[in-house]
């Protein structure tokens, strides 16, 4: 008579999900090794060359080439260098002949914690402005959020970065200025504290360094700001369109029926309904935040992830851009594969 | 003393090219008794149901002389005032329980919502509530549908757990709109015998909202008949395949008859006065 299914198998078949979910993202992995592998070769930069210099002898040029693998063909070149990505070597900086993987371990936690307090920002904002203004379309709530959003959308992060600057911290003095720390600190942090998570705020607060902790959220409150501000822009809006599409289905009318009060219609009723689509839109843009900030940190001398990309580019540190690229497209991946588990986890429709 | 006293309702819509009314003066009066209204689509049936309970939605507005429910005037009830009746005396079972359930919350967490938010129960009172509700509506294996989602269930199963979450609270009066169009035949007739059990088990008013003449004519007591937001005739139901009225004779010639003749069916002949303004 039901056709309710019993919980075992239910879970079940959520498990083998994720499994085919793994299954895609190891393929799109290869794929994007596939894609940098092909770039390096065609990019014009010898990497032979760039390792040793422009005065080597044949015989040196050669023995180079030979101990990059350089002699193999080219589909054991690629089966090499896949097994080193698996192995998590990305190759060596020409720059600075460090690990890559190392140095990327470096400056990635800077960019993520930038990233997710942007993120955080954008959400606890974006969220309840999209749903004030959805329940009450044409108000002047409404307009605010809306208008507030347009020029989130249309002013460039880099100019809004700037005047932030001048601004806040030029003329108001009430933020830090550029980079993660006042100099000072740096000093206290690298040499007198465990560095658990390269996350300063984090790792000062497990210090119980308070006055650094206090020192580095000043610093990163404007940048994580302007980016939280145009995270907020895109939540708000989808938020806001989502919610009102909700409040015009039956169940809502049937919750209104039960006597149930405006808040949690809205709130319970409605808002269970919205997280489906919209974990998608927070994660994809929590994904652009991570790989696209590259304006931002530069504007603010941020040492994250996009400030080393763009310095590998100047200096044509090639394996170093195409190790940048594959993390970035290993974030994204990731990104996306948990909006999957998290969607399935909201709607209990797309679990079977 | 009636149980719900209507008089001129009239309900509104501003859209840009001018106001449009869906209702259009309907006034009538209902005791403990199942009455019936039938109309095309668009003759303002819902409507007139959602006015009852306050819930048209913007831009929609509602205009009354008087909306008496059980001595309280709903017409100038503040909104506080509406909620507590909704939860408690007025209820409205719908259409298609695809969508008035809600589809991310389990079927026992929709059941139980007024029981744990209104009136204040405990977990497991709640549920021992709600699994006899869902035995009243002749489910036999209650508790695995409190845990089930309604995409699990079937369309009547669907709409017997809707019934079930409506009479929870023991309401006076029940606005039952179109229950079991969105049902196959077989089902229909089950959901109904359910209904029509409980509301006179119950003693409940009912407002019987269906475009099915057939159907109005044998399981109500009186029948509104309603045209684009009026109502044309008003009949005992026992009367209405002898109705007087062109529209309602004319909805009545368009049923098909197992056995009849094979000829088209006519359409309606909407030349007379009546069919104008």
């Amino acid at each position: 008579m039901t056709t309710t299914q019993n919980t075992p198998a239910r879970s079940l078949a959520f498990l083998r999900q994720i499994a085919g979910g793994l299954t895609t993202l190891a393929i799109t992995l290869l794929g994007l090794l596939l894609v940098t592998f092909f770039i390096g070769r065609v990019v014009p930069i010898d990497p032979v060359l760039s390792i040793v210099g422009e005065r080597a002898t044949a015989a040196q040029y050669e023995a180079a080439r030979v101990a990059l693998g350089l002699d193999q063909p080219l589909w054991k070149q690629f089966g090499i260098y896949v097994l080193d990505a698996v192995q998590g070597d990305l190759g060596t900086s020409i720059r600075t002949g460090a690990p890559i993987i190392g140095e990327i371990a470096r400056y990635f936690p800077a960019t993520l914690e930038l990233a997710t307090l942007g993120t955080i920002i954008g959400v606890i904002v974006g969220v309840p402005a999209g749903v004030l203004a959805a329940t009450r379309p044409g108000s002047l709530a409404d307009q605010v959020v809306r208008l507030v959003g347009l020029m989130g959308y249309s002013m460039p992060v880099f100019w809004l970065g700037l005047i932030g600057l001048l601004v806040f911290y030029g003329h108001l003095d009430w933020v830090g200025g550029p980079g993660r720390l006042d100099p000072v600190y740096e000093m206290m942090l690298e040499f007198s504290m465990t560095q658990y998570t390269g996350a300063i705020l984090i790792d000062t607060a497990l210090n119980g360094a308070w006055e650094v902790f206090a020192n580095a959220l000043s610093h990163i409150v404007l940048p994580a700001g302007i980016l939280g501000y145009v995270s907020m822009a895109y939540i708000s809006r989808m938020t806001r369109s989502f919610m009102m599409n909700e409040l015009g289905q039956e169940y809502i009318t049937t919750a209104r029926v039960k006597g149930m009060p405006e808040w949690r219609v809205i709130w319970v009723h409605a808002m269970k309904n919205v997280m489906v689509p919209l974990i998608t839109v927070i994660a994809l843009s929590y994904a652009y935040l991570l790989e696209g900030s590259v304006l931002t940190e530069t504007i603010f001398a941020w040492p994250g992830l996009g400030s080393y990309i763009t310095d590998a580019l100047f200096t044509a540190d090639m394996p170093a851009v195409l190790g940048g690229t594959i993390v970035v497209g290993v974030v994204f991946v990731t990104l996306n594969m948990a909006s999957d588990i998290l969607y399935r986890l909201v709607d209990p429709r797309a679990r079977t | 003393m009636s149980l719900l006293e209507v008089e001129n309702l009239r309900v509104t819509f501003s859209t840009e090219t001018g106001p449009v009314e869906a209702v259009r003066g309907v006034s009538f009066q209902l005791g403990r008794e199942r009455l019936g209204i039938v109309g095309e689509s668009g003759s303002g049936k819902t409507m007139t149901g959602r006015a009852v309970l306050r819930l048209i939605r913007p831009p929609g507005k509602i205009q009354t002389d008087r909306m008496i429910f059980d001595g309280q005037d709903l017409s100038k009830a503040s909104e506080r005032d509406m909620r507590a009746l909704r939860g408690r005396r007025i209820a409205m079972v719908m259409q298609d329980p695809k969508y008035s359930l809600n589809p991310v919350m389990r079927v026992g967490d929709q059941l139980t919502e007024g029981l744990r938010q209104r009136d204040r129960l405990g977990a497991a009172e709640a549920r021992k509530k709600a699994l006899a509700a869902l035995e009243a509506v002749q489910i036999r294996d209650p508790e695995r549908v409190m845990d089930a989602y309604p995409h699990e269930l079937s369309g009547g199963m669907g709409q017997r757990v809707m019934i079930a979450m409506m009479l929870i609270p023991e309401p006076d009066l029940l606005i039952a709109d179109e229950p079991t169009s969105a049902l196959d035949v077989t089902v229909q007739a089950e959901v109904l015998s359910i209904l029509d059990g409980l509301v006179r088990e119950r003693g409940m008013g009912l407002i019987f909202i269906s475009h099915d003449l057939r159907l109005v004519a044998r399981f109500c007591d009186r029948v509104l008949v309603m045209y684009k937001g009026r109502v044309v005739e008003e009949l005992v139901a026992r009367d209405l395949m002898a109705a007087q009225h062109p529209y309602t004779r004319g909805l009545l010639n368009c049923l098909p008859r197992i056995g009849g003749s094979r000829a088209p069916l006519p359409g309606l002949d909407r030349t007379g006065t009546w069919a104008n303004d």
